[in-house]
C-alpha cells in the first residue's frame, strides 16, 4: 500500500497549473497501477488498522479538490482552507492532537476514487456526491453530508435566459467523471431539448472554456458555481438561474473494511453538528468543559468514555471545536457570511432551525 | 542394391534444443521450462489474489460494467450515440475519436513535414530559413501549450454564433467550430458512386499498363486525358442521367446553437492543428536527413540527364531516400496517436478523456477501464508499426536491396 506514496511533493500548492494538466493522464495510469499492485501484491489490501497506520505515520493523508474556493483551496500562503478541508482538519485534532498534522492530496473528480481505493489517501473529502453506486460498487462508504448542495445553470447575462428551461441547442461546460454530468444528460432527455455538452478534465478548464464562449452554459454544483464566479474576470456578467436540478449530499468517504476508521471520521463530523447544536463554540470550549450539564459532561468528555469507545481520547469534541469551531463556525467562515461566497445557511441549518443537519445523540 | 539415404534426425527437436537451450543443451531448455512455470506461477498467483483483495473490498471488478447504460453525453460521435447507450458503446466512440484525429494528424503532419523539408533544403537563402524557423520554433516549445493556444488563443478570437462569420450565406465560422452544409442522399447516389469506383479501377488498370509499356518496351503513353474522362467524365453523364447525387442541408441559427448542417467542433481542428504541427516539425527533419544521406551525385546525375530539380527529387532521390526515412517516421507516427492524448485537456471526447476519464470515475473500475485503454494504444501502435514494416519491406525490395 505504500507503492502510492512513492510520489513526493503531493502536498505542495499546484501552483504551476500546467504542469500538472500535463501530468494528469500520467498520474491516472500511476494510480491505477499502484492500485493493481497493492491488490496484487498486498496479503491483505483490505487494511483494518487505519487508525493505527496515521498514528504511526504522524500525519493524516487527506484527498481534497484541487481549488474550489470555500470547500477546498489553498490561501495566498499556500494553507489549505475550507468546509471539506475543516473535516480533515477535525480528524487530524483527535487522531494526532495536531490540526496541522496533514498531508493535503488535491484530486481531480476523475482520480479521486482510485486514490482512496489504491490507499494513497485515508480519507476523501472533496464535495463528492453520495449515490448508492458510489456507496457499493466503489469499495468505499460515505460517512456523512457536510453540506447539502444541488446542481445549478450559470449563464452569461447577455443572453437573457431567466430559466433552464430556455435552454434548448445550449452548448454546455462541464466537469468530467461528476454526478453533474450525469444529472445534465437526464434533464435535458427529460425535458426533451438538445444541447452540446464539453466535458474538461478539471473544473479550471471548464470555466476558462465558459469564459472564453465556448459555451453558453456552465453546470456544477450551485455552491461550486458561486465559487468559479468569484474567479471570473467580470462575476456581475454572469448570472445563476434559479432552477436546482438535482440532490447533491456532499461528504466524506473512507475505505470499506474498517469500521473504526469509518466510525472516526462519522462522528468526527456528527460532533461538529452536535457542538453547534449545544452551543458549543471555539471560544466558550473551556468554560462549557467545566459545566455541570449531564449532556456537556458526556460530549466534552468529563464524564464517561465515549471518545476511548471510538479509540480515541476522551477531550475528542474539545479537540475539535478548538481546532475548527462547530458546525455553523466552519461553514459560516468558509462559504458562509464570513467569507466572500456568501452563501445562506438554506437547508444546511440546524434540523431545530428548519434544515436538514442532524446529528445522531452522543451517548 | 545401392546404399539408401540416411534420413535426417527430426529437426523440430533439435531447432527447440538450439532456440530455448542455445549451447547448454538439453539442460537449457529444462531451466528454461521451469524458469516459465515460475513466472506463470506469479502471475496466477499476482491475478488471483488481486481478484480476493477487491472481492473483500467490494471493489467491483470484471466486464459486466460493460453491459450497463453510460447515461453521460458525448459531443462528437462517429457512430450513433445517445446517454442511454452502454458503456461498450462509449469505449468504441472513445477509439473512434482516437483513430480520427490520429489518422488526420498524420496525414497533415507528412504534408506539411515533407513540404519544410523540401524548403529547408532549397537553394533558395529565404525559403531554407523559413523552414529553418518552424522547425526550430516549433519543435522546442512543449506539445500541451501548442494545444492549448490553438484551443483557446484562437477560440478567444471568434464570433460567436450570432455573428458568426458566413461565407456564401451556408458556412459558417464561430465560436462553436466550423458549420458546413451536410449531404444527403438522393437516389442518383448509388449509380454515381459506382460509376465513380469503376473510373478509378480503370484507370489504375491503365496506369499499370502505362507503366509496363515504359518499362519493357519504352513506349510513352499519355494516360491522363483518358484518366480525366474516366474520373470526371463517367460520373458526370451518371448523374446527367440519373440525376443529382446528393442534396445539401443548409445551417440554420436556431437558438443558442445551428441547427441543420454539419459542425467540425473546434476541440478537433485545436488538437489536430497541434498535433500536426508539432509533429511535422520532427517528420521534416527524418526527411531532410534522409534526402541528405543520399549521395549527391544522385542528384548531379539527375541533372546531367536533363532532369529539373523537382523531377530529379521525384524520381531518384526521394526513393532511396526513403528507406532512411520510414523507421523513424514510425515511430513519429505512433507519437503522435500517443499525444493525441493530450485531448483531454481541451475537451476533445478522445479514448483517454470519454473511456478513462469519464467512465472510469462513473464506473471506479479503475484496473479493468486502464488495462483495456492500454491494450487499445498498444493494438493501434503494432498495427501502424506493421504497415510502414510492410511498406518498408516493399520499397526495399523495389529498390533491389
Amino acid at each position: 500500500m505504500t507503492l502510492a506514496r512513492l510520489n513526493p511533493g503531493r502536498d505542495t500548492v499546484p501552483d504551476l497549473e500546467m504542469t500538472l494538466k500535463g501530468l494528469k493522464p500520467m498520474k491516472r495510469v500511476t494510480l491505477a497501477l499502484s492500485l493493481a499492485l497493492a491488490a496484487g501484491l498486498s496479503a491483505q489490501a483490505a487494511d483494518a488498522q487505519t487508525l493505527k497506520t496515521i498514528k504511526d505515520r504522524g500525519t493524516l493523508s487527506c484527498g481534497v479538490s484541487q481549488g474550489l474556493p470555500g470547500f477546498s483551496s489553498p490561501d495566498d500562503k499556500g494553507n489549505w482552507t475550507g468546509l471539506d478541508v475543516d473535516v480533515c482538519r477535525a480528524i487530524a485534532a483527535v487522531v494526532l492532537n495536531d490540526p496541522t498534522k496533514i498531508k493535503f492530496v488535491p484530486l481531480s473528480a476523475k482520480d479521486r476514487f482510485t486514490a482512496l481505493q489504491s490507499g494513497e489517501i485515508d480519507v476523501l473529502s472533496r464535495n463528492t456526491t453520495w449515490t448508492v453506486s458510489r456507496d457499493t460498487s466503489l469499495g468505499a462508504n460515505f460517512t456523512g453530508v457536510t453540506y447539502y448542495d444541488g446542481q445549478g445553470f450559470m449563464v452569461k447575462k447577455s443572453l437573457k435566459v431567466n430559466s433552464a428551461l430556455e435552454l434548448n441547442s445550449a452548448s454546455v461546460c462541464v466537469q468530467t467523471g461528476t454526478t453533474t454530468e450525469l444529472n445534465l444528460a437526464d434533464y435535458f432527455k427529460a425535458n426533451n431539448m438538445k444541447y452540446e455538452v464539453i466535458a474538461f478534465g478539471t473544473i479550471d478548464e471548464a470555466v476558462k472554456a465558459y469564459e472564453s464562449g465556448r459555451c453558453d452554459v456552465f453546470t456544477d454544483d450551485s455552491s461550486g458555481l458561486y465559487a468559479s464566479r468569484l474567479k471570473l474576470t467580470n462575476p456581475a456578467d454572469h448570472i445563476v438561474l434559479p432552477e436546482i436540478i438535482s440532490k447533491e449530499p456532499l461528504g466524506p468517504m473512507v475505505r470499506h473494511g474498517d469500521d473504526q476508521w469509518f466510525d472516526v471520521v462519522k462522528w468526527t463530523l456528527f460532533a461538529m453538528v452536535t457542538a453547534e447544536e449545544l452551543g458549543i463554540t471555539q471560544k466558550n470550549v473551556d468554560e462549557m468543559a467545566k459545566s455541570d450539564k449531564p449532556e456537556l459532561k458526556r460530549v466534552l468528555g468529563t464524564d464517561g468514555n465515549l471518545g476511548e469507545q471510538l479509540g480515541l481520547t476522551k477531550d475528542w469534541v474539545i479537540r475539535i471545536v478548538k481546532a475548527v469551531g462547530n458546525y455553523g463556525e466552519s461553514f459560516d467562515r468558509n462559504v458562509g457570511d464570513g467569507s466572500p461566497l456568501k452563501i445562506s445557511r438554506g437547508i444546511n441549518s440546524l434540523w431545530t432551525k428548519g434544515g436538514l443537519q442532524y446529528a445522531p445523540p452522543i451517548r | 542394391m545401392g546404399v539408401e539415404a540416411r534420413k535426417p534426425p527430426t529437426q523440430i527437436a533439435l531447432k527447440l534444443r538450439r532456440a530455448l537451450g542455445g549451447k547448454a543443451g538439453w539442460n537449457g531448455v529444462a531451466v528454461q521450462l521451469v524458469f516459465g512455470a515460475i513466472l506463470a506461477w506469479i502471475a496466477y498467483e499476482i491475478i488471483s489474489n488481486a481478484r480476493t483483495n477487491l472481492e473483500t473490498q467490494h471493489i467491483a471488478a470484471g466486464f459486466g460494467f460493460l453491459q450497463n447504460s453510460a447515461s453521460f453525453d458525448v459531443n462528437q460521435t462517429l457512430i450513433s450515440y445517445s446517454g442511454s447507450d452502454t458503456y461498450f458503446r462509449v469505449f468504441v466512440v472513445g477509439v473512434l475519436n482516437t483513430l480520427l484525429v490520429s489518422v488526420i494528424g498524420i496525414f497533415f503532419a507528412t504534408l506539411i513535414g515533407f513540404v519544410v523539408a523540401l524548403c529547408r533544403l532549397s537553394p533558395n537563402w529565404l525559403v531554407s530559413r523559413v523552414g529553418g524557423l518552424y522547425v526550430e520554433a516549433i519543435r522546442n516549445l512543449p506539445l500541451l501549450f501548442q494545444i492549448l493556444f490553438w484551443y483557446l488563443a484562437v477560440l478567444a478570437a471568434l464570433p460567436n454564433p450570432r455573428q458568426s462569420v458566413s461565407i456564401l450565406g451556408s458556412f459558417f465560422l464561430n465560436n462553436r467550430g466550423v458549420i458546413v452544409p451536410s449531404p444527403l442522399a438522393q437516389p442518383g447516389l448509388v449509380p454515381f458512386l459506382a460509376m465513380l469506383a469503376l473510373g478509378l479501377v480503370a484507370s489504375l488498370v491503365l496506369r499499370s499498363y502505362a507503366r509496363r509499356a515504359l518499362f519493357a518496351q519504352g513506349r510513352v503513353i499519355r494516360i491522363w486525358p483518358y484518366v480525366l474522362t474516366l474520373l470526371v467524365g463517367l460520373p458526370l453523364v451518371t448523374m446527367l442521367v440519373f440525376g443529382l447525387p446528393f442534396s445539401f442541408e443548409f445551417p440554420q441559427l436556431k437558438g443558442f446553437n445551428f441547427a441543420g448542417g454539419a459542425r467540425i467542433i473546434p476541440e478537433l481542428v485545436a488538437l489536430t492543428v497541434g498535433l500536426s504541427t508539432y509533429t511535422a516539425a520532427f517528420i521534416a527533419e527524418i526527411v531532410r536527413a534522409g534526402i541528405q544521406s543520399v549521395h549527391k551525385g544522385q542528384m548531379e546525375a539527375g541533372s546531367s540527364l536533363g532532369l529539373s530539380r523537382g523531377t530529379a527529387l521525384r524520381l531518384i532521390v526521394v526513393p532511396q531516400a526513403m528507406r532512411v526515412i520510414v523507421p523513424p517516421l514510425t515511430n513519429q507516427y505512433l507519437n503522435l496517436t500517443k499525444n493525441s492524448s493530450l485531448a483531454v485537456a481541451i475537451g476533445y471526447p478522445d479514448l483517454v478523456s470519454v473511456w478513462a476519464g469519464t467512465s472510469l470515475s462513473q464506473t471506479g473500475q479503475a484496473i479493468e477501464i486502464i488495462a483495456t485503454t492500454m491494450g487499445v494504444y498498444l493494438l493501434i501502435s503494432l498495427f501502424t508499426s506493421a504497415v510502414m514494416s510492410i511498406y518498408g519491406w516493399r520499397l526495399n525490395r523495389s529498390l533491389g536491396a
